[in-house]
């Protein structure tokens, strides 16, 4: 059962993982790329039931949050050219 | 009983597999970025959210399963926040949304700025 979800997870993987290189803008990749770490998440979960360790749970909930603010400073770079812009310019 | 949770469990995850499977494919074929995010929404939601709740099946009532539920509620914050985010830094780079009155004269495989 757990085999069966992981080749799942992987096969997802890997199409967002051709969607993250074709990806004609930088949103696309950005997306791309949030959607590989969600995979990535359930694939430790996974991958924890399959080799009886419940440790990569762990590393599945400090991949879930460093997923987030990476894509939100990949976000802030394209967006604002710089990761400590100018509160000023208008927006 | 064990038997039941058994079954409740492979039905989970073989949804949760499903659903994922299904994100990736939208994410690949969708015509433009907007669409595309509501295709990996799917897998955020609930690809994850029946595998997570197919895995607390398998681990009953335990630490284990504390644990699943913390990285549920973590993609349930974060998935939209980001997706928001998204959007709007997208929308700040004029990328404009397709629309169906466009698509009838543009081809197909031809990307929208």
């Amino acid at each position: 059962m757990f085999t069966a979800a992981a080749i799942a997870i992987l096969m997802s993987l890997a199409l967002a993982v051709i969607r993250a290189i074709k990806g004609p803008t930088v949103f696309d990749r950005a997306l791309a790329g949030n959607s590989v770490g969600t995979q990535a998440i359930l694939l430790l979960a996974v991958l924890g039931f399959l080799t009886d360790r419940p440790e990569f749970l762990d590393i599945g909930l400090t991949y879930g949050l460093l997923n987030m603010i990476g894509t939100l400073a990949v976000l802030k770079f394209f967006r604002h050219g710089d990761l400590a812009y100018d509160m000023k310019e208008p927006d | 009983m064990s038997m039941a949770l058994e079954i409740a469990t492979w039905v989970l995850m073989a949804a949760g597999s499903v659903f994922t499977i299904i994100g990736a494919v939208g994410l690949l074929r969708m015509p433009e970025l907007y669409t595309r995010m509501h295709a990996a929404s799917i897998t955020d939601t609930l690809g994850a959210g029946f595998m997570l709740l197919g895995m607390m099946l398998a681990a009953g009532l335990s630490l284990v399963s504390l644990k699943l539920l913390f990285i549920l509620g973590l993609l349930v914050f974060t998935g939209p926040v980001v997706t928001h985010a998204l959007a709007r830094a997208a929308l700040h780079e004029n990328i404009k949304p397709l629309l169906a009155e466009d698509r009838r004269g543009v081809s197909r495989t031809s990307a929208p700025q």
